[in-house]
């Protein structure tokens, strides 16, 4: 390991840094399956390699790059580890390797960016080979120890059999002698059919500390002498903080220190949480919020209508001449639709706790991206990579918001001002609802054309909006186009789209509001999903067809989509008649590399209370790894992502945010919770991600089955605001 | 200074009676089982009981609670063995990110002290704590798994 850290290493952490949650930048690494010099895990147990650690009495540690915040990866990584090492699962346990460490030894564990539903498929094959090499060193180490040839012996359940002999040992046994030896060049990984623990839905391995209350979270943290800080950040992106006047909570109990924190927020630092925020809330401060203060909700629907139809536009997807088609066709159908902000509001607020001396600083924080948090110190901090580290803890919910650092920046800005002492930095959820990352706004114009007979030749779709690239990744622009817009709508790769029309059209307005945006669960899925699966339903209807008919005419050449709808259209019963004042409608889509439908049964009261009874929801994403916790993911995404439909909605005025707390910004309770029947199909041959795609398709399908029920159309959301509500 | 008796145990913390529960539990007391998530009595992380009444501390003053029996989420269990939510909640692996559901086993439990065999409509009544993760289905299959025990 060097001892001086060159500046090349510094900006490397940076270059992590800006890869944040979304669509990832590819960095390469070379995965080091162990070697000569034996690395011990914090207990002294040796490890086998980077990804296997086994202690004395049979305990098998696997170490767990990306981040847990509920969706259940860590499970499903340990699984496909366990799967190859052929371990005792039942003596499996996990632990977060440090940003530090990852950097320290040539980013042995790989990637740590937990977003874009990326955690399992894009580390699958590595982990699985870190399993299989790690079986194979302790196979030979035991082989070696009874100087019989390795291919004599087997491994299963932790315990090596020489089969010739019928002697035992076990992987403890021989852990500290399979750690020493040169790891094979190449390792055969199982054919999935022969997989025995990968596929089962196995009890995650987080739950018994999360019902005892023993989980410590980042908020939970405690270090010896440690303060707390609450801050405020001027309330208008853009914006700075001029003054405060101190003097004014001169004297209140606890109060420690009122600081600057960069240019823009005050923080109170005291003995607790409790006696910070009660000052912050008494100090008097004054924001300089500049130019962005003119910005209001209807200000900026204002600029997105004029990108419906005038100016330039990137180009998605096409084919033909839509234009001409569109000109020429015997009937068309417009609508224009919409999609709010949305606040991620995790249920954990931000928060992280710092310390900062001379010649180190070291944070604890949840973080959905632990590398690029580590780049987030090292810039705050201005330390060089080997003096600091951030200790990464389960997070009390992600949904992208946490693939962000500016919570940690802040934290470290603090804790340099006191040296020596350690600082936890937590958010209200005010300060949480009101400086969010949001999910961006857009406005959808769609227009398709009809030939005499009813077939669909041309289909239009031009969102005007907010790109998430040009504000948090601009250099993962193409040209200038965000493709992360496209989601589901592109002509191939791992987000398509699911019809084919002769001639179309898919572009973007880009308009960039000051509100920062984010990657929100689901991402541009969410509103592209209720664009294209609403208007594909207004269609059916003008064409004077069956929605589950009309959509298969056009989705011959997508029979991935097509499965996947057939399989909820069929679960529901699409072919017959639904019980009496029960409607349904129907949705696809595909993101992430996974194939996604979903079919919902509503009821409707007075034609604005909706009862959500059934959702049937089905999923091909490749390989499923654990269906019991896929089944979890999928009813969990209905519920933020129809929270969102019908309570969400994040409003401007003066520049600033105007939700606060979930009296202003609602979240479904389980009184609205539909029954959700999952269908998981994985078809194979490929690796999707699970714990977003299917957000996108609750709400188009409810949406449908309200037109259903109604003969209305609602092509705005939040449903609130049209004074609908779940029933 | 108030006196407060959580899980059995009489603290004497250094707060001002305008405190809320939830900060004087979770800093003075030091147990950080009982969460934050709004301060403002909506989202039920911090549920506890209060003479066997589900409670959300951040809505309630220690002056309040002062000389009323507390259990937060670390009193559930009786010594090492797990109340019979605890134990549905790990068979039926409800938690996701789990920060939620200190409050909602709390809010449940007492749920089930009063209606040990609950309808959907008396969960659906009683039971309003955010999940911002979406466990609700697990959760009301759980309710029904102790019920039918
Ligand atoms: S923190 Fe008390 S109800 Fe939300
Ligand atoms: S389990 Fe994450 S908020 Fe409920």
């Amino acid at each position: 390991m060097n001892k001086h850290v060159s500046p090349k290493m510094n900006r490397r952490a940076f270059v992590i840094g800006t890869a944040a949650v979304g669509t990832g930048l590819a960095i390469s690494f070379d995965p080091v399956f162990g070697g000569p010099a034996v690395a011990r895990a914090a207990d002294g147990s040796p490890e086998v390699n980077a990804w296997v650690a086994i202690r004395p009495d049979d305990t098998v540690v696997i170490r767990i790059a990306r981040s847990e915040m509920g969706q259940g990866s860590l499970t499903g990584l340990a699984q496909l580890v366990a799967e190859e090492l052929e371990c005792d699962w039942t003596k499996v346990t996990t632990e977060f390797p440090s940003p530090g460490q990852n950097v320290a030894r040539k980013r042995v564990w790989g990637d740590y960016s937990t977003g874009g539903s990326r955690g399992i498929r894009a580390s699958q094959d590595y982990v699985r080979k870190g399993g299989a090499t790690a079986r194979v060193m302790l196979i030979q180490a035991a082989a070696n120890e009874w100087k019989v040839p390795a291919s004599e012996c087997t491994a299963a359940n932790s315990i090596i059999t020489h089969t010739p002999s019928g002697k035992t040992t076990t992987y403890g046994k021989v852990a500290d002698a399979a750690a020493k030896l040169t790891p094979p060049a190449d390792v055969k990984l199982k054919d999935p059919k022969d997989w025995r623990l990968v596929g089962k839905g196995v009890k995650r391995l987080d739950t018994p500390d999360k019902v005892t209350g023993t989980t410590v979270y980042g908020i939970d943290v405690k270090l010896p002498g440690m303060l707390n800080a609450a801050i405020k950040d001027c309330p208008v992106t853009g914006g700075k903080l001029k003054s405060y006047d101190e003097a004014k909570i001169a004297g209140m109990k606890g109060v420690k220190k009122v600081l600057k924190v960069g240019d823009t927020a005050v923080a109170v630092v005291a003995d607790t949480f409790w006696h910070a925020k009660t000052a912050l809330d008494a100090l008097p401060i004054v924001w300089d919020e500049g130019e962005n203060a003119k910005v209001s909700s209807a200000s900026i629907a204002k600029w997105l209508a004029e990108g419906l139809d005038g100016g330039q536009a990137y180009v998605g997807n096409s084919n033909g001449d839509t234009k001409a088609a569109l000109a020429g066709a015997a009937k068309t159908i417009e609508a224009v639709y919409n999609y709010p902000y949305q606040n991620h509001a995790t249920m954990e607020p931000m928060n992280a706790t710092a310390l900062y001396t001379a010649d180190k600083c070291e944070v604890w924080c949840g973080t959905q991206n632990g590398e690029a948090a580590f780049a987030a110190v090292l810039e705050a901090s201005e330390l060089p990579a080997e003096k600091c580290d951030v200790n990464k803890l389960l997070l009390g919910g992600g949904f992208g918001r946490r693939g962000q650092t500016d919570y940690v920046r802040q934290a470290v800005l603090i804790a340099k001002q006191m040296p020596g002492t350690p600082i936890k930095l937590l958010w209200t959820r005010e300060e949480d609802m009101t400086h969010g990352r949001y999910h961006p706004i857009t406005q959808c114009k769609l227009t398709a054309g009809f030939d005499a007979d009813n077939n669909l030749t041309a289909f239009h779709m031009r969102i005007s909006g907010q790109s998430i690239l040009a504000s948090l990744r601009p250099d993962a622009l193409v040209k200038g186009m965000d493709p992360a817009t496209f989601a589901g709508l592109n002509a191939k790769g791992d987000a398509p789209f699911g019809y084919s029309v002769p001639n179309l059209l898919i572009e973007h307005s880009m308009r960039n509001p000051h509100i920062i945006p984010g990657f929100w669960r689901g991402v541009n899925v969410n509103q592209n999903a209720i664009y294209v699966e609403c208007f594909m339903d207004e269609l059916a209807h003008a064409a004077g067809q069956d929605p589950l008919e009309f959509r298969r005419k056009l989705m011959k050449d997508h029979p991935k989509h097509l499965a996947v709808l057939e399989a909820v259209a069929e679960k529901i019963g699409w072919s017959t008649a639904p019980p009496q004042g029960i409607y349904r409608g129907l949705a696809h889509f595909a993101s992430y590399g996974s194939y996604v439908a979903a079919a919902a049964e509503i009821s409707v009261t007075d034609g604005t209370k909706i009862k959500v009874h059934r959702i049937v929801a089905a999923t091909d994403p490749g390989y499923a790894v654990n269906p019991a916790q896929i089944d979890r993911q999928i009813a969990g995404s209905f519920v933020y992502g129809l929270s969102g439909l019908f309570y969400g909605g994040i409003t401007i005025k003066d520049g600033a945010v105007e939700q606060t707390n979930f009296d202003t910004y609602d979240s479904m309770r389980i009184a609205a919770m539909p029954k959700v029947e999952s269908i998981v199909m994985p078809s194979g041959g490929f690796w999707g991600g699970v714990g977003e795609p299917t957000i996108g398709v609750a709400g188009p399908a409810v949406l449908n089955a309200y037109f259903a029920a109604t003969g209305k159309r609602i092509r705005s959301v939040p449903l609130r605001d049209q004074n609908i509500t779940f029933a | 200074m108030a006196n407060l008796t959580i899980n059995g145990k009489t603290f004497t913390l250094d707060v001002e009676p305008d405190t809320p529960l939830l900060w004087a539990i979770r800093e003075n007391a030091g147990l950080t089982g009982t969460k934050y998530g709004c301060g403002i009595a909506q989202c039920g992380a911090c549920t506890v009981h209060m003479d066997g009444v589900a409670t959300r501390s951040c809505g309630i003053s220690v002056a309040e609670a002062a000389g009323k029996k507390i259990t937060t989420i670390e009193g559930l269990a009786s010594g090492t063995t797990l109340h019979k939510v605890q134990e549905a909640w790990i068979a039926q692996d409800v938690p996701q990110c789990g920060y939620c559901q200190s409050g909602m086993i709390m809010a449940v439990a007492a749920l089930l002290n009063d209606k040990p065999k609950p309808t959907d409509a008396d969960i659906d009544e009683a039971i309003t704590n955010i999940c911002r993760c979406g466990t609700f289905q697990q959760v009301r299959e759980a309710i029904h798994t102790i019920a039918s025990a």
